[in-house]
């Protein structure tokens, strides 16, 4: 894929390989873009750099090790991938998680939202110069972080939901803490739109810029707040709830723009959302156990393994053996940060997955970049870039 | 001392004007005419004409050849060729030339007072004498090429406009 | 000239020169500091006490890095851009005073040569700085090095216009070019309490001369020739160790000596309370004088830290359409003043 360096003959035009060793193309995508000066006319990405094969992986992995892997595909949303993932089984299971542990589900997840947007908010500001607000969200990001690894033992790659619940129960004073750290949250948005929101440099270089109309965002199959922002109302988690997601109030923002800024602002407007589902998640955290009464998928808890012999035996047949999923296939689809993530899984029976297959939303979304960008200019497509907060992880998967 | 400076800056100028005309990249020419633009500077400098020293490098070098070298790279010009006519123009030019330098150097030889040497200073070329004389002396004329510039200016717009 | 005068100025020059790079050093060291701070962080904090040995440590790491030139260089032109860009950064500093005449054996101890036309001198010595980036950019045969000296050549050859025209407004006040002479014109004060400073009446002309010569040095907002996000580094993307560090030397020099510019013309220069016992008395201006362009040095990085980068066009547009009219606003009003008064 890679084109010779030289312009093209009879063309007054440049081709420019940028990528995949690239500052800002956020991993390691690769464009392919023709220039006439710094105007883009042509821009085709080149995927697959960090192709990991984990959808293949999955195959030979048991349902309860392939956990493990689905956090790895979108590594700034490991818990969105896990829920999306666990959802799928279960619904193969026909398994329905106690209402803690749905609640606890969608609390975590709305975190990982929150870190998620932290991430893309920071790059992408770095990306256009504004290098103070990608250490401000890392710092903040920290924080998340840090509840993570309370909450797992792990700061990223958790792995702590299960196939019918969650993994361990949650360190005393958990809720606490997290009600600690969201109490700080509303100040640091507030500080990070003070930097940016008003920010005379960064509306110039965000409005009207990367237009992409409601009409191709469809076309292009776009989702989450990318298409949000192009007045496309459709958000998973109130269209189409899961994990109790119908129980809890906020409101989906929505811009008609479809210009970057649009884009921030829609995120901008998530994130304090996300606060909102936290919060409403923390006050009515409902009592009682945290995985559902199915002792041939649910890992045994706590001591039990140590003095009851059934659960020992339990523990080894899921470790060693698995559990066997009925015949029959599935799609989950979740709001992931990026937009509609969907675990397509089919299963003969077995313990292993026959196939997984991943809807990612970031795979869906770059194919926007070339209309985004072309007729623009260079600067305009690193922008781009960052607007549509991509991850190679999961495109490539 | 004085002699030796000038020496040194006219040779420098005298050789980066070969090389300018030697040179087959467009690159090392303009690098070579930017260093006759220096070190004429220098010389209007030993001569205490500081502002037009100062002048010559801002606008010359600074600004006029950056635009060459701006061109350059942008076209990526590549290196001269020799062509018969090239050939010919050298065969006629050189010749020609020095029968120009040779005249120039006896007018000047007749006109100059040949015992003496310019020296630091004479020359009035003091920021605030050059600034009476065009403010005030050659007042009219100044004006009248400022608007020569100016619409040699407009022209150039005009004529680089694309007609949309 | 006698032989002392010329050795004398021969030491004052290496001395100077010293100074200087040291102060780069260290305004590498500052703004890594400062920045870090502005984003909650430590900053260099290991070599030495508050990281106060790593410039030394960043000297000695890029002295002994491999020293790569890619293929297919335009070597002459690859080997001259460095050593052109630290050159002319260095060359300005030929005509800056740093405090009032000092002789010591008939030699003015705190500037190398008092020009007539200082501030010509410098603008034309800065004017030719842009030939390292555009030849660096151009002669590494890379595209992102060749965006960056185009981008950097327009860029440079633009502000250095507006630049030029807003220290006019300066010039019409103090009536001279030298140097010296528009700082000793800036003494005093109104009331014993407000200074001659010429950026009270000159606030137009500092302004525009400011983000001029932001520009210039190819600083945030308007860092676009090196934009890390866009052009990965570039003009100097294809060099290394010791000539990259030119570069980086070259673009903090200049740095200082725009601080020392604006210090000199819109700040009083050295300028400030003097007291004390005669040796103190010959030391304060040149604290008053470093105070002053550290502070400047200082607003650059705040601006580095708070604001994001313009667009190319955006950049060029704020230069002609913006910037330069302001200029021309403010020398049309101060030769209109200028003139009232001299009725």
């Amino acid at each position: 894929m890679f084109q010779e360096t030289i312009a093209p003959v009879g063309k007054r035009t440049m081709i420019l390989n940028m990528g995949p060793q690239h500052p800002s193309t956020h991993g390691v995508l690769h464009l392919i873009l023709e220039l006439d000066g710094e105007t883009i006319l042509k821009a085709t990405a080149d995927i697959g750099f960090l192709h990991t094969g984990i959808e293949k992986t999955c195959e030979a992995k048991t349902y309860h090790q392939a956990i493990t892997l689905t956090e790895r595909i979108d590594y700034l949303c490991p818990l969105t991938n896990n829920l999306c993932y666990v959802l799928a089984v279960e619904k193969l299971l026909g398994l329905e998680p106690p209402s803690r542990a749905q609640w606890m589900r969608v609390m975590l997840n709305e975190l990982t939202r929150i870190g998620s947007h932290l991430v893309w908010l920071g790059t992408h500001a770095n990306d256009i110069g504004a290098t103070t607000v990608l250490l401000y969200c890392f710092r903040e990001r920290e924080e998340i972080l840090n509840l993570f690894e309370a909450v797992s033992g792990q700061r990223m790659m958790t792995s702590y939901f299960r196939v019918g619940g969650l993994a361990l129960e949650p360190p005393a004073g958990f809720l606490k803490r997290v009600e600690k750290v969201m109490a700080t949250f509303p100040d640091h948005i507030d500080e990070y739109e003070e930097l940016l929101t008003r920010n005379r440099i960064w509306m110039a270089r965000t409005k009207s810029v990367g237009i992409l109309t409601k009409e191709d965002a469809l076309d292009f199959a776009v989702s989450g707040p990318t298409a949000r922002a192009s007045g496309i109302d459709w958000d998973l988690r109130r269209d189409n709830p899961y994990s109790s997601y119908d129980k809890f109030s906020f409101r989906v923002p929505l811009r008609a723009e479809g210009d970057i800024y649009a884009r921030y602002i829609v995120r901008m407007e998530e994130m304090r959302e996300s606060l909102k589902i936290v919060r409403q998640a923390l006050e009515g955290m409902p009592e009682g156990p945290i995985q559902v009464n199915a002792p041939a998928v649910v890992l045994p808890q706590g001591d039990n393994r140590k003095t009851e012999m059934e659960a020992l035996i339990q523990q080894f047949k899921i470790v060693i053996d698995g559990f066997c999923v009925p015949p029959g296939e599935v799609y989950q689809a979740v709001e992931s940060p990026r937009g509609e993530m969907g675990y397509y899984i089919v299963s003969d029976g077995t313990a292993h997955p026959y196939r997984v297959k991943v809807r990612s939303p970031s795979f869906a979304n770059l194919q926007a970049l070339p209309r985004l960008a072309e007729g623009r200019l260079l600067s305009d497509l690193v922008a781009c870039i960052g607007s549509i907060d991509i991850v190679l992880g999961e495109i490539d998967r | 001392m004085y002699e030796a400076f000038f020496f040194l800056f006219a040779l420098a100028a005298v050789g980066f004007a070969v090389n300018l005309v030697l040179q087959n990249h467009p690159i090392h020419s303009a690098l070579s005419l930017i260093g006759v633009m220096a070190s004429l500077a220098s010389l209007y400098l030993m001569l205490g004409a500081e502002f037009i020293a100062a002048v010559q490098v801002i606008v010359y070098a600074g600004a006029i050849m950056v635009l060459f070298v701006f061109v350059i790279m942008l076209l990526n010009a590549g290196e001269e060729e020799r062509t018969n006519f090239s050939r010919l123009a050298g065969t006629l030019g050189v010749p020609l030339i020095l029968v120009l330098l040779a005249s120039i150097a006896s007018i000047v030889y007749r006109i100059a007072p040949s015992d003496e040497m310019v020296r630091f200073g004479d020359f009035h070329g003091r920021t605030a004498d050059i600034g009476r004389m065009l403010f005030r002396t050659y007042l009219l004329p100044f004006e009248i090429v400022s608007i020569l510039i100016l619409v040699a200016l407009v022209g150039a717009v005009v004529l680089a406009r694309k007609e949309s | 000239m006698t032989t002392t005068v010329l050795l004398f100025t021969l030491l004052k020059v290496i001395v100077i020169v010293f100074v200087v790079l040291t102060a780069v050093a260290y305004a590498v060291w500052f703004e890594r500091k400062v920045v870090a701070r502005l984003q909650s962080r430590w900053g260099p904090t290991r070599v030495g006490p508050h990281g106060l040995l790593q410039p030394l440590a960043d000297a000695i790491k890029l002295l002994t890095k491999e020293d790569i030139t890619p293929a297919n260089v335009f070597r002459l032109v690859y080997f001259l851009a460095p050593a052109l860009s630290v050159i002319t950064a260095l060359l300005a500093f030929a005509a800056i005073p740093f405090g009032p005449v000092t002789l010591v054996g008939g030699v003015d101890l705190f500037q190398i040569a008092n020009l007539d036309i200082g501030v010509l001198y410098i603008l034309s010595i800065s004017s030719m700085g842009v030939y390292g980036i555009a030849l660096a950019g151009w002669s590494s045969n890379s595209k992102y090095a060749l965006l960056g000296g185009l981008r950097s050549s327009a860029q440079m050859i633009s502000y250095a216009l507006a630049a030029g025209l807003s220290l006019v407004g300066v010039l019409l006040l103090s009536g001279s070019l030298n140097l010296r002479d528009i700082v000793n014109a800036q003494a005093g004060a109104t009331w014993g309490f407000i200074p001659h400073w010429n950026i009270f009446p000159q606030l137009l002309g500092f302004f525009c001369f400011l983000t001029a010569a932001i520009a210039q040095t190819n600083r945030l907002p308007f860092d676009l020739p090196e934009a890390e996000s866009e052009l990965v580094a570039g003009y100097h993307t294809e060099y290394s160790s010791m000539k990259f560090a030119m570069f980086f030397m070259a673009e903090y020099a200049n740095m200082l000596t725009v601080s020392c510019m604006v210090t000199l013309l819109f700040l009083g220069g050295w300028h400030g309370p003097v007291f004390g016992p005669a040796l103190l008395q010959t030391m304060l201006p040149l604290l008053w004088f470093s105070l002053k362009v550290l502070a400047l040095l200082f607003l650059y990085i705040w601006i580095r830290g708070t604001l994001p980068r313009f667009r190319y066009d955006q950049l060029m547009a704020f230069g002609w359409k913006f910037l330069f009219p302001l200029a021309l606003v403010n020398v049309l009003l101060t030769s209109l003043i200028v003139a009232y008064r001299a009725d």
